[in-house]
Protein backbone atom coordinates (compact mmCIF):
# COMPACT_ATOMS: atom_id res chain seq x y z
CA UNK A 1 0.00 0.00 0.00
CA UNK A 2 1.35 3.47 -0.83
CA UNK A 3 1.90 6.00 1.95
CA UNK A 4 -1.16 8.02 0.94
CA UNK A 5 -3.28 4.89 0.66
CA UNK A 6 -2.25 3.78 4.12
CA UNK A 7 -3.21 7.12 5.64
CA UNK A 8 -6.55 7.07 3.82
CA UNK A 9 -7.22 3.52 5.04
CA UNK A 10 -6.29 4.59 8.56
CA UNK A 11 -8.67 7.55 8.49
CA UNK A 12 -11.63 5.42 7.43
CA UNK A 13 -10.99 2.87 10.20
CA UNK A 14 -13.37 3.92 12.95
CA UNK A 15 -11.76 1.90 15.78
CA UNK A 16 -8.37 3.28 14.92
CA UNK A 17 -9.51 6.90 14.80
CA UNK A 18 -11.52 6.73 18.04
CA UNK A 19 -8.76 4.76 19.78
CA UNK A 20 -6.07 7.12 18.60
CA UNK A 21 -8.01 10.19 19.72
CA UNK A 22 -8.70 8.73 23.19
CA UNK A 23 -5.09 7.63 23.61
CA UNK A 24 -3.76 10.98 22.44
CA UNK A 25 -5.99 12.83 24.93
CA UNK A 26 -4.35 11.00 27.83
CA UNK A 27 -0.82 11.06 26.45
CA UNK A 28 -1.38 14.77 25.76
CA UNK A 29 -2.65 15.33 29.32
CA UNK A 30 0.44 13.61 30.69
CA UNK A 31 2.77 15.72 28.51
CA UNK A 32 0.98 18.99 29.28
CA UNK A 33 1.21 18.20 33.01
CA UNK A 34 5.00 18.65 32.78
CA UNK A 35 4.59 22.34 31.92
CA UNK A 36 1.15 23.21 33.29
CA UNK A 37 -1.51 21.82 35.60
CA UNK A 38 -4.61 23.66 36.82
CA UNK A 39 -3.34 23.40 40.38
CA UNK A 40 -0.15 22.18 42.05
CA UNK A 41 -0.76 18.57 43.14
CA UNK A 42 1.52 18.86 46.16
CA UNK A 43 -0.31 21.91 47.56
CA UNK A 44 -2.86 20.95 50.20
CA UNK A 45 -5.96 23.10 50.57
CA UNK A 46 -7.89 21.59 53.46
CA UNK A 47 -10.50 24.37 53.40
CA UNK A 48 -11.59 23.12 49.97
CA UNK A 49 -11.50 19.39 50.65
CA UNK A 50 -13.89 16.87 48.99
CA UNK A 51 -15.66 19.55 46.95
CA UNK A 52 -17.86 18.24 44.11
CA UNK A 53 -17.10 19.41 40.54
CA UNK A 54 -17.33 23.19 40.10
CA UNK A 55 -15.99 25.90 37.80
CA UNK A 56 -12.80 26.23 39.85
CA UNK A 57 -12.32 22.44 40.05
CA UNK A 58 -13.98 20.81 37.00
CA UNK A 59 -13.61 17.32 38.52
CA UNK A 60 -13.82 18.35 42.18
CA UNK A 61 -11.22 18.05 44.93
CA UNK A 62 -9.98 15.16 47.06
CA UNK A 63 -9.71 14.73 50.85
CA UNK A 64 -6.66 17.02 50.97
CA UNK A 65 -8.31 19.67 48.78
CA UNK A 66 -6.14 18.74 45.80
CA UNK A 67 -7.61 19.35 42.33
CA UNK A 68 -8.65 15.97 40.88
CA UNK A 69 -8.19 17.07 37.25
CA UNK A 70 -4.57 17.99 38.02
CA UNK A 71 -4.05 14.70 39.89
CA UNK A 72 -5.40 12.75 36.91
CA UNK A 73 -3.10 14.65 34.53
CA UNK A 74 -0.03 13.96 36.65
CA UNK A 75 -1.23 10.41 37.37
CA UNK A 76 -1.36 9.77 33.61
CA UNK A 77 2.42 10.20 33.59
CA UNK A 78 2.89 7.40 36.13
CA UNK A 79 0.50 5.03 34.36
CA UNK A 80 1.92 5.68 30.91
CA UNK A 81 5.56 5.59 32.04
CA UNK A 82 5.14 2.30 33.93
CA UNK A 83 3.22 0.63 31.08
CA UNK A 84 5.58 1.88 28.34
CA UNK A 85 8.75 0.83 30.14
CA UNK A 86 7.17 -2.57 30.90
CA UNK A 87 6.41 -3.03 27.17
CA UNK A 88 10.00 -2.02 26.33
CA UNK A 89 11.33 -4.61 28.82
CA UNK A 90 8.99 -7.28 27.44
CA UNK A 91 9.93 -6.55 23.82
CA UNK A 92 13.62 -5.98 24.54
CA UNK A 93 14.02 -9.42 26.09
CA UNK A 94 11.10 -11.35 24.59
CA UNK A 95 11.70 -10.56 20.91
CA UNK A 96 15.38 -11.69 20.83
CA UNK A 97 14.44 -14.82 22.80
CA UNK A 98 11.63 -15.61 20.37
CA UNK A 99 13.89 -14.98 17.35
CA UNK A 100 16.59 -17.22 18.85
CA UNK A 101 14.13 -20.01 19.65
CA UNK A 102 12.74 -19.91 16.10
CA UNK A 103 16.20 -19.81 14.49
CA UNK A 104 17.22 -22.91 16.45
CA UNK A 105 13.87 -24.66 16.27
CA UNK A 106 13.76 -27.99 18.11
CA UNK A 107 17.15 -27.44 19.76
CA UNK A 108 17.89 -27.45 23.47
CA UNK A 109 17.93 -23.64 23.36
CA UNK A 110 14.41 -23.59 21.91
CA UNK A 111 13.22 -26.03 24.58
CA UNK A 112 14.79 -24.04 27.43
CA UNK A 113 13.31 -20.76 26.17
CA UNK A 114 9.84 -22.21 25.73
CA UNK A 115 9.79 -23.97 29.11
CA UNK A 116 11.10 -20.76 30.70
CA UNK A 117 8.16 -18.95 29.10
CA UNK A 118 5.72 -21.46 30.55
CA UNK A 119 7.25 -20.94 33.97
CA UNK A 120 6.95 -17.15 33.85
CA UNK A 121 3.32 -17.55 32.73
CA UNK A 122 2.63 -19.30 36.03
CA UNK A 123 3.53 -16.07 37.86
CA UNK A 124 0.84 -13.43 37.30
CA UNK A 125 2.38 -9.94 37.54
CA UNK A 126 0.61 -9.47 40.87
CA UNK A 127 2.57 -12.37 42.40
CA UNK A 128 5.86 -11.05 41.01
CA UNK A 129 5.03 -7.65 42.48
CA UNK A 130 4.15 -9.24 45.83
CA UNK A 131 7.52 -11.02 45.99
CA UNK A 132 9.52 -7.95 44.96
CA UNK A 133 7.62 -5.74 47.40
CA UNK A 134 7.99 -8.23 50.26
CA UNK A 135 11.75 -8.04 49.82
CA UNK A 136 12.45 -4.49 48.61
CA UNK A 137 9.42 -2.50 49.76
CA UNK A 138 6.81 -0.84 47.52
CA UNK A 139 7.70 1.49 44.62
CA UNK A 140 6.69 2.31 41.06
CA UNK A 141 9.86 0.49 39.95
CA UNK A 142 8.43 -2.79 41.32
CA UNK A 143 5.37 -2.35 39.17
CA UNK A 144 7.56 -1.76 36.11
CA UNK A 145 9.66 -4.86 36.80
CA UNK A 146 6.67 -7.06 37.63
CA UNK A 147 4.67 -6.06 34.54
CA UNK A 148 7.83 -6.11 32.39
CA UNK A 149 8.67 -9.68 33.40
CA UNK A 150 5.09 -10.71 32.69
CA UNK A 151 5.41 -9.21 29.17
CA UNK A 152 8.55 -11.17 28.23
CA UNK A 153 6.93 -14.56 27.46
CA UNK A 154 4.06 -12.80 25.65
CA UNK A 155 6.46 -11.28 23.13
CA UNK A 156 8.75 -14.33 23.04
CA UNK A 157 5.89 -16.67 22.08
CA UNK A 158 4.41 -14.28 19.54
CA UNK A 159 7.80 -13.68 17.88
CA UNK A 160 8.70 -17.37 17.84
CA UNK A 161 5.37 -18.38 16.34
CA UNK A 162 5.51 -15.80 13.57
CA UNK A 163 9.22 -16.33 12.93
CA UNK A 164 8.82 -20.11 12.55
CA UNK A 165 6.57 -19.70 9.52
CA UNK A 166 8.86 -17.04 8.02
CA UNK A 167 11.85 -19.38 8.23
CA UNK A 168 10.21 -21.66 5.65
CA UNK A 169 9.87 -18.87 3.07
CA UNK A 170 11.87 -18.84 -0.14
CA UNK A 171 13.54 -15.53 0.53
CA UNK A 172 14.96 -16.90 3.78
CA UNK A 173 16.21 -19.94 1.90
CA UNK A 174 17.83 -17.59 -0.63
CA UNK A 175 19.51 -15.70 2.20
CA UNK A 176 20.81 -18.97 3.62
CA UNK A 177 22.14 -20.01 0.23
CA UNK A 178 23.87 -16.64 0.04
CA UNK A 179 25.71 -17.66 3.22
CA UNK A 180 24.00 -15.41 5.77
CA UNK A 181 24.08 -16.67 9.36
CA UNK A 182 21.06 -17.15 11.63
CA UNK A 183 21.63 -13.86 13.46
CA UNK A 184 21.80 -11.85 10.25
CA UNK A 185 18.77 -13.59 8.75
CA UNK A 186 16.80 -12.96 11.95
CA UNK A 187 17.75 -9.29 11.97
CA UNK A 188 17.43 -8.58 8.23
CA UNK A 189 14.60 -10.83 7.10
CA UNK A 190 12.60 -12.12 10.06
CA UNK A 191 12.39 -9.12 12.38
CA UNK A 192 11.12 -6.61 9.76
CA UNK A 193 8.34 -9.03 8.89
CA UNK A 194 7.11 -9.44 12.46
CA UNK A 195 7.17 -5.72 13.26
CA UNK A 196 3.48 -5.20 12.48
CA UNK A 197 2.48 -8.02 14.81
CA UNK A 198 4.74 -6.60 17.50
CA UNK A 199 3.18 -3.14 17.18
CA UNK A 200 -0.33 -4.56 17.59
CA UNK A 201 0.69 -6.74 20.56
CA UNK A 202 2.64 -3.81 22.03
CA UNK A 203 -0.55 -1.73 22.03
CA UNK A 204 -2.45 -4.53 23.80
CA UNK A 205 0.31 -5.03 26.40
CA UNK A 206 0.41 -1.25 26.88
CA UNK A 207 -3.29 -1.26 27.77
CA UNK A 208 -2.91 -4.32 30.02
CA UNK A 209 0.05 -2.56 31.66
CA UNK A 210 -2.13 0.47 32.49
CA UNK A 211 -4.71 -1.83 34.11
CA UNK A 212 -2.05 -3.78 36.01
CA UNK A 213 -0.32 -0.61 37.23
CA UNK A 214 -3.63 0.74 38.49
CA UNK A 215 -4.36 -2.52 40.34
CA UNK A 216 -0.87 -2.67 41.86
CA UNK A 217 -0.89 0.92 43.08
CA UNK A 218 -4.46 0.43 44.32
CA UNK A 219 -3.29 -2.32 46.69
CA UNK A 220 -0.19 -0.32 47.63
CA UNK A 221 2.40 -2.30 45.67
CA UNK A 222 3.05 0.38 43.06
CA UNK A 223 3.69 4.13 43.02
CA UNK A 224 3.87 5.61 46.50
CA UNK A 225 2.62 8.99 47.73
CA UNK A 226 3.21 11.82 47.01
CA UNK A 227 3.50 10.61 43.39
CA UNK A 228 -0.10 10.75 42.09
CA UNK A 229 -1.28 7.58 40.37
CA UNK A 230 -4.74 6.53 39.27
CA UNK A 231 -4.78 3.36 41.33
CA UNK A 232 -3.63 5.24 44.44
CA UNK A 233 -6.38 7.85 43.93
CA UNK A 234 -8.96 5.07 43.84
CA UNK A 235 -7.55 3.53 47.01
CA UNK A 236 -7.80 6.94 48.73
CA UNK A 237 -11.36 7.42 47.50
CA UNK A 238 -12.60 4.10 48.83
CA UNK A 239 -13.42 5.12 52.37
CA UNK A 240 -15.15 8.30 51.16
CA UNK A 241 -17.15 6.80 48.37
CA UNK A 242 -20.53 7.62 49.89
CA UNK A 243 -19.43 11.14 50.82
CA UNK A 244 -17.53 12.04 47.66
CA UNK A 245 -18.32 9.65 44.79
CA UNK A 246 -16.56 12.00 42.33
CA UNK A 247 -13.23 11.03 43.94
CA UNK A 248 -13.80 7.45 42.79
CA UNK A 249 -15.58 8.07 39.51
CA UNK A 250 -13.11 10.30 37.64
CA UNK A 251 -9.83 8.40 38.15
CA UNK A 252 -11.65 5.16 37.25
CA UNK A 253 -13.04 6.77 34.09
CA UNK A 254 -9.53 7.90 33.19
CA UNK A 255 -8.30 4.29 33.41
CA UNK A 256 -11.31 2.95 31.52
CA UNK A 257 -11.06 5.47 28.67
CA UNK A 258 -7.29 5.09 28.28
CA UNK A 259 -7.49 1.30 28.18
CA UNK A 260 -10.48 1.42 25.85
CA UNK A 261 -8.63 3.81 23.55
CA UNK A 262 -5.55 1.61 23.41
CA UNK A 263 -7.62 -1.53 22.78
CA UNK A 264 -9.54 0.14 19.96
CA UNK A 265 -6.27 1.39 18.53
CA UNK A 266 -4.86 -2.16 18.66
CA UNK A 267 -7.91 -3.53 16.85
CA UNK A 268 -7.67 -0.78 14.26
CA UNK A 269 -3.96 -1.31 13.67
CA UNK A 270 -4.55 -5.03 13.23
CA UNK A 271 -7.10 -4.37 10.50
CA UNK A 272 -4.84 -1.82 8.87
CA UNK A 273 -1.80 -4.10 8.78
CA UNK A 274 -3.67 -7.23 7.84
CA UNK A 275 -6.91 -6.58 5.98
CA UNK A 276 -7.34 -10.33 5.55
CA UNK A 277 -8.26 -10.71 9.22
CA UNK A 278 -11.82 -9.58 9.60
CA UNK A 279 -12.09 -7.21 12.48
CA UNK A 280 -15.04 -8.95 14.05
CA UNK A 281 -13.18 -12.18 14.57
CA UNK A 282 -12.00 -11.41 18.08
CA UNK B 1 -2.63 -41.72 26.46
CA UNK B 2 -0.79 -43.14 29.48
CA UNK B 3 2.52 -42.24 27.86
CA UNK B 4 1.28 -38.69 27.30
CA UNK B 5 0.08 -38.32 30.91
CA UNK B 6 3.40 -39.62 32.25
CA UNK B 7 5.32 -37.20 30.04
CA UNK B 8 3.15 -34.31 31.24
CA UNK B 9 3.56 -35.44 34.86
CA UNK B 10 7.35 -35.24 34.55
CA UNK B 11 7.14 -31.75 33.10
CA UNK B 12 4.65 -30.80 35.85
CA UNK B 13 7.15 -31.93 38.51
CA UNK B 14 9.97 -30.00 36.83
CA UNK B 15 7.85 -26.83 36.59
CA UNK B 16 6.90 -27.05 40.26
CA UNK B 17 10.52 -27.64 41.30
CA UNK B 18 11.82 -24.71 39.26
CA UNK B 19 9.00 -22.44 40.47
CA UNK B 20 9.77 -23.33 44.09
CA UNK B 21 13.48 -22.56 43.51
CA UNK B 22 12.61 -19.18 42.01
CA UNK B 23 10.35 -18.29 44.95
CA UNK B 24 12.87 -19.53 47.50
CA UNK B 25 15.70 -17.51 45.97
CA UNK B 26 13.60 -14.37 45.60
CA UNK B 27 12.38 -14.38 49.18
CA UNK B 28 15.01 -16.14 51.24
CA UNK B 29 18.29 -15.62 49.40
CA UNK B 30 18.00 -12.20 47.75
CA UNK B 31 17.35 -10.21 50.98
CA UNK B 32 20.58 -11.60 52.50
CA UNK B 33 19.55 -12.42 56.04
CA UNK B 34 15.74 -12.77 56.16
CA UNK B 35 15.78 -12.62 59.97
CA UNK B 36 17.53 -9.24 59.95
CA UNK B 37 15.10 -8.06 57.27
CA UNK B 38 12.08 -9.15 59.27
CA UNK B 39 13.21 -7.59 62.52
CA UNK B 40 14.42 -4.33 61.02
CA UNK B 41 17.46 -2.14 61.71
CA UNK B 42 17.48 -2.06 65.49
CA UNK B 43 17.27 -5.77 66.27
CA UNK B 44 19.29 -7.10 69.21
CA UNK B 45 21.84 -9.78 68.25
CA UNK B 46 20.29 -12.36 70.58
CA UNK B 47 16.74 -11.80 69.23
CA UNK B 48 18.18 -12.14 65.75
CA UNK B 49 19.90 -15.39 66.63
CA UNK B 50 16.71 -16.72 68.23
CA UNK B 51 14.61 -15.86 65.14
CA UNK B 52 17.23 -17.37 62.84
CA UNK B 53 17.06 -20.51 64.89
CA UNK B 54 13.26 -20.52 64.91
CA UNK B 55 13.07 -20.01 61.13
CA UNK B 56 15.73 -22.66 60.55
CA UNK B 57 18.04 -20.15 58.87
CA UNK B 58 21.25 -21.56 60.29
CA UNK B 59 21.76 -24.27 57.69
CA UNK B 60 23.32 -23.84 54.25
CA UNK B 61 21.11 -22.58 51.42
CA UNK B 62 20.55 -26.04 49.82
CA UNK B 63 19.71 -27.50 53.26
CA UNK B 64 17.19 -24.76 53.91
CA UNK B 65 15.60 -25.18 50.49
CA UNK B 66 15.25 -28.92 50.93
CA UNK B 67 13.78 -28.60 54.42
CA UNK B 68 11.29 -25.96 53.14
CA UNK B 69 10.17 -28.16 50.24
CA UNK B 70 10.19 -31.28 52.43
CA UNK B 71 8.01 -29.52 54.99
CA UNK B 72 5.51 -28.39 52.35
CA UNK B 73 5.23 -31.89 50.95
CA UNK B 74 4.08 -32.95 54.42
CA UNK B 75 1.72 -30.00 54.74
CA UNK B 76 4.04 -28.01 57.02
CA UNK B 77 4.46 -24.45 55.72
CA UNK B 78 6.38 -23.21 58.76
CA UNK B 79 5.22 -20.88 61.51
CA UNK B 80 4.21 -17.29 60.97
CA UNK B 81 6.56 -14.93 62.74
CA UNK B 82 3.94 -12.26 63.46
CA UNK B 83 0.95 -14.45 64.26
CA UNK B 84 2.88 -17.29 65.92
CA UNK B 85 0.53 -19.79 64.28
CA UNK B 86 1.28 -22.46 61.69
CA UNK B 87 1.10 -20.91 58.22
CA UNK B 88 -0.77 -23.93 56.84
CA UNK B 89 -3.59 -23.28 59.32
CA UNK B 90 -3.79 -19.57 58.44
CA UNK B 91 -3.84 -20.30 54.72
CA UNK B 92 -6.43 -23.03 55.22
CA UNK B 93 -8.82 -20.60 56.92
CA UNK B 94 -8.38 -17.90 54.25
CA UNK B 95 -8.73 -20.34 51.39
CA UNK B 96 -12.32 -20.89 52.49
CA UNK B 97 -13.01 -17.38 51.25
CA UNK B 98 -10.64 -16.93 48.31
CA UNK B 99 -11.29 -20.26 46.63
CA UNK B 100 -15.13 -20.09 46.75
CA UNK B 101 -14.85 -16.50 45.51
CA UNK B 102 -12.73 -17.51 42.52
CA UNK B 103 -14.98 -20.48 41.71
CA UNK B 104 -18.13 -18.35 42.10
CA UNK B 105 -16.67 -15.83 39.66
CA UNK B 106 -15.61 -18.57 37.24
CA UNK B 107 -19.14 -19.99 37.28
CA UNK B 108 -20.70 -16.57 36.74
CA UNK B 109 -18.38 -15.68 33.88
CA UNK B 110 -19.05 -18.99 32.16
CA UNK B 111 -22.81 -18.63 32.64
CA UNK B 112 -22.74 -15.14 31.14
CA UNK B 113 -20.26 -15.83 28.36
CA UNK B 114 -21.82 -18.95 26.90
CA UNK B 115 -25.22 -17.60 25.94
CA UNK B 116 -23.78 -14.18 25.06
CA UNK B 117 -21.12 -15.67 22.78
CA UNK B 118 -23.52 -18.07 21.09
CA UNK B 119 -26.13 -15.36 20.69
CA UNK B 120 -23.66 -12.93 19.11
CA UNK B 121 -22.18 -15.56 16.80
CA UNK B 122 -25.55 -16.85 15.63
CA UNK B 123 -26.68 -13.32 14.77
CA UNK B 124 -23.40 -12.19 13.31
CA UNK B 125 -23.34 -8.59 12.10
CA UNK B 126 -26.73 -7.81 13.66
CA UNK B 127 -27.49 -5.16 16.25
CA UNK B 128 -27.36 -7.88 18.93
CA UNK B 129 -23.87 -8.88 17.85
CA UNK B 130 -22.67 -5.30 17.79
CA UNK B 131 -24.22 -4.66 21.20
CA UNK B 132 -22.61 -7.71 22.77
CA UNK B 133 -19.23 -6.84 21.25
CA UNK B 134 -19.53 -3.24 22.47
CA UNK B 135 -20.28 -4.34 26.01
CA UNK B 136 -17.35 -6.78 26.00
CA UNK B 137 -15.09 -4.02 24.69
CA UNK B 138 -16.05 -2.01 27.81
CA UNK B 139 -15.81 -5.12 30.01
CA UNK B 140 -12.17 -5.78 29.15
CA UNK B 141 -11.23 -2.13 29.64
CA UNK B 142 -12.86 -1.59 33.03
CA UNK B 143 -10.59 -2.10 36.07
CA UNK B 144 -12.43 -4.76 38.10
CA UNK B 145 -11.69 -3.16 41.47
CA UNK B 146 -13.17 0.13 40.25
CA UNK B 147 -16.26 -1.67 39.00
CA UNK B 148 -16.43 -3.27 42.45
CA UNK B 149 -16.33 0.16 44.12
CA UNK B 150 -19.12 1.42 41.85
CA UNK B 151 -21.23 -1.61 42.74
CA UNK B 152 -20.67 -0.90 46.43
CA UNK B 153 -21.85 2.64 45.81
CA UNK B 154 -25.01 1.52 43.99
CA UNK B 155 -26.01 -1.80 45.56
CA UNK B 156 -24.68 -1.44 49.09
CA UNK B 157 -24.77 2.27 49.92
CA UNK B 158 -27.73 3.49 47.83
CA UNK B 159 -29.98 0.46 47.43
CA UNK B 160 -28.82 -1.37 50.57
CA UNK B 161 -29.28 -4.77 48.91
CA UNK B 162 -25.87 -6.02 50.05
CA UNK B 163 -23.47 -5.11 52.80
CA UNK B 164 -20.60 -2.89 51.70
CA UNK B 165 -17.98 -5.34 52.87
CA UNK B 166 -16.90 -7.97 55.32
CA UNK B 167 -17.76 -11.63 55.36
CA UNK B 168 -20.78 -13.12 57.13
CA UNK B 169 -18.97 -16.41 57.77
CA UNK B 170 -19.95 -19.86 56.52
CA UNK B 171 -21.31 -20.74 59.95
CA UNK B 172 -24.17 -18.32 59.19
CA UNK B 173 -25.21 -20.67 56.41
CA UNK B 174 -24.16 -21.14 52.81
CA UNK B 175 -26.60 -18.51 51.53
CA UNK B 176 -25.33 -15.81 53.87
CA UNK B 177 -21.76 -16.63 52.87
CA UNK B 178 -22.64 -16.59 49.16
CA UNK B 179 -24.41 -13.26 49.61
CA UNK B 180 -21.25 -11.69 51.04
CA UNK B 181 -19.32 -13.02 48.05
CA UNK B 182 -21.85 -11.99 45.38
CA UNK B 183 -20.73 -8.42 44.63
CA UNK B 184 -17.03 -9.42 44.72
CA UNK B 185 -17.72 -12.37 42.42
CA UNK B 186 -19.65 -10.21 39.94
CA UNK B 187 -16.79 -7.69 39.89
CA UNK B 188 -14.27 -10.45 39.28
CA UNK B 189 -16.41 -12.15 36.67
CA UNK B 190 -17.17 -9.14 34.46
CA UNK B 191 -13.81 -8.77 32.66
CA UNK B 192 -13.38 -12.54 32.44
CA UNK B 193 -16.89 -12.96 31.04
CA UNK B 194 -16.08 -10.33 28.40
CA UNK B 195 -12.94 -12.15 27.31
CA UNK B 196 -14.72 -15.49 27.31
CA UNK B 197 -17.66 -14.13 25.30
CA UNK B 198 -15.27 -12.90 22.61
CA UNK B 199 -13.43 -16.21 22.48
CA UNK B 200 -16.69 -18.16 22.41
CA UNK B 201 -18.03 -16.01 19.58
CA UNK B 202 -14.91 -16.10 17.43
CA UNK B 203 -14.37 -19.80 17.97
CA UNK B 204 -17.97 -20.51 17.00
CA UNK B 205 -17.70 -18.32 13.90
CA UNK B 206 -14.54 -20.19 12.86
CA UNK B 207 -16.28 -23.52 13.28
CA UNK B 208 -19.40 -22.35 11.45
CA UNK B 209 -17.33 -21.55 8.36
CA UNK B 210 -15.95 -25.10 8.12
CA UNK B 211 -16.87 -27.64 5.45
CA UNK B 212 -18.58 -30.14 7.73
CA UNK B 213 -21.05 -27.45 8.75
CA UNK B 214 -21.91 -26.83 5.10
CA UNK B 215 -22.32 -30.55 4.63
CA UNK B 216 -24.67 -30.72 7.61
CA UNK B 217 -26.70 -27.82 6.21
CA UNK B 218 -26.75 -29.47 2.78
CA UNK B 219 -28.22 -32.66 4.17
CA UNK B 220 -31.13 -30.57 5.41
CA UNK B 221 -30.41 -29.62 9.04
CA UNK B 222 -31.65 -26.21 10.13
CA UNK B 223 -29.21 -23.52 11.23
CA UNK B 224 -30.23 -24.07 14.82
CA UNK B 225 -29.68 -27.84 14.62
CA UNK B 226 -26.26 -27.33 13.05
CA UNK B 227 -25.31 -24.84 15.74
CA UNK B 228 -26.28 -27.04 18.67
CA UNK B 229 -25.39 -30.45 17.27
CA UNK B 230 -22.21 -29.82 15.34
CA UNK B 231 -20.71 -26.40 15.84
CA UNK B 232 -20.82 -25.90 19.61
CA UNK B 233 -18.97 -29.05 20.52
CA UNK B 234 -16.20 -28.34 18.06
CA UNK B 235 -15.89 -24.73 19.15
CA UNK B 236 -15.24 -25.70 22.75
CA UNK B 237 -11.47 -26.36 22.66
CA UNK B 238 -10.25 -22.74 22.67
CA UNK B 239 -13.00 -21.87 25.14
CA UNK B 240 -11.79 -24.54 27.57
CA UNK B 241 -8.20 -23.25 27.30
CA UNK B 242 -9.32 -19.78 28.26
CA UNK B 243 -11.42 -21.08 31.17
CA UNK B 244 -8.33 -22.92 32.44
CA UNK B 245 -6.19 -19.81 32.11
CA UNK B 246 -8.83 -17.69 33.79
CA UNK B 247 -8.46 -19.61 36.99
CA UNK B 248 -5.04 -18.07 37.63
CA UNK B 249 -6.30 -14.58 36.79
CA UNK B 250 -9.26 -15.10 39.10
CA UNK B 251 -7.07 -16.20 42.01
CA UNK B 252 -4.84 -13.15 41.50
CA UNK B 253 -7.88 -10.94 40.93
CA UNK B 254 -9.47 -12.24 44.12
CA UNK B 255 -6.47 -10.91 46.06
CA UNK B 256 -7.24 -7.40 44.77
CA UNK B 257 -11.03 -7.57 45.00
CA UNK B 258 -10.86 -8.82 48.60
CA UNK B 259 -9.34 -5.46 49.40
CA UNK B 260 -12.38 -3.59 48.12
CA UNK B 261 -14.80 -5.62 50.24
CA UNK B 262 -12.58 -6.12 53.31
CA UNK B 263 -12.86 -9.87 52.91
CA UNK B 264 -10.50 -11.81 55.18
CA UNK B 265 -9.10 -14.01 52.38
CA UNK B 266 -5.63 -14.80 51.07
CA UNK B 267 -5.25 -11.29 49.66
CA UNK B 268 -5.69 -9.63 53.03
CA UNK B 269 -3.29 -12.15 54.57
CA UNK B 270 -0.64 -11.39 51.96
CA UNK B 271 -0.85 -7.61 52.32
CA UNK B 272 -0.80 -7.76 56.10
CA UNK B 273 2.20 -10.07 55.91
CA UNK B 274 4.03 -7.73 53.54
CA UNK B 275 3.40 -4.84 55.92
CA UNK B 276 4.58 -6.96 58.88
CA UNK B 277 7.55 -8.27 56.85
CA UNK B 278 6.40 -11.79 57.57
CA UNK B 279 8.33 -13.39 54.71
CA UNK B 280 7.38 -16.97 55.61
CA UNK B 281 3.69 -16.27 55.04
CA UNK B 282 4.33 -14.37 51.78
CA UNK B 283 6.53 -17.19 50.50
CA UNK B 284 3.92 -19.85 51.27
CA UNK B 285 0.99 -17.96 49.77
CA UNK B 286 2.92 -17.21 46.56
CA UNK B 287 3.99 -20.85 46.31
CA UNK B 288 0.44 -22.05 46.84
CA UNK B 289 -0.96 -19.76 44.12
CA UNK B 290 1.76 -20.71 41.63
CA UNK B 291 1.13 -24.37 42.48
CA UNK B 292 -2.58 -23.90 41.76
CA UNK B 293 -1.90 -22.24 38.40
CA UNK B 294 0.56 -24.93 37.26
CA UNK B 295 -1.67 -27.81 38.36
CA UNK B 296 -4.81 -26.36 36.77
CA UNK B 297 -3.00 -25.87 33.46
CA UNK B 298 -1.74 -29.45 33.67
CA UNK B 299 -5.29 -30.68 34.28
CA UNK B 300 -6.57 -28.69 31.28
CA UNK B 301 -3.85 -30.15 29.03
CA UNK B 302 -4.66 -33.69 30.10
CA UNK B 303 -8.41 -33.09 29.74
CA UNK B 304 -7.87 -31.97 26.13
CA UNK B 305 -5.75 -34.93 25.27
CA UNK B 306 -8.51 -37.16 26.59
CA UNK B 307 -11.08 -35.37 24.43
CA UNK B 308 -9.00 -34.84 21.31
CA UNK B 309 -6.43 -37.56 20.51
CA UNK B 310 -4.76 -35.31 17.94
CA UNK B 311 -3.37 -33.14 20.74
CA UNK B 312 -1.42 -35.99 22.36
CA UNK B 313 1.34 -35.83 19.77
CA UNK B 314 1.97 -32.13 20.31
CA UNK B 315 4.75 -30.89 22.61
Amino acid sequence: MSGGGLIRAALTNRSLVVGLVLSLVFVGAALISFIWVPQDVTALDIANKIKPPSAAHPLGTDHFGRDILSMIMVGARTSIAVAVVAVVIGMGLGVPLGLAAAARRGSLLDEVIMRGNDLVFAFPSLLIAIMITAVFGPSALNAIIAIGIFNIPVFARLTRGAALSLWTRDYVLAARVAGKGAVRISAEHILPNVTNLLIVQGTIQFSLGILAEAALSYVGLGAQPPIPSWGRMLADSQTMISLAPHMAIFPGLAILLTVLGLNLMGDGLRDLFDPRIRRDRR
Amino acid sequence: MLHYVLKRLVSLAISLAVASLVIFFAIEVVPGDPAAYMLGMNAQPDTLAALRDQLGLNGSIPERYLSWVGGMLQGDFGTSYTYRTPVAEMIGERLWISLPLALYALTLSTLIAFPAGVWAASRRGSVVDMGVMGVTQLGVAIPNFWFAMLMVLVFAINLRWFSAGGFAGWEQGVLAGMKSLTLPAVALALPQASILTRVMRSSLLDTLSEDFIRTARAKGLTRRQVLWRHALRNAMIPVLTIIGMQFSFLMAGAIIIENVFFLPGLGRLVFQSIAARDLIVVESVVMLLVFAVIVVNFAVDVAYAAVDPRLRGRR
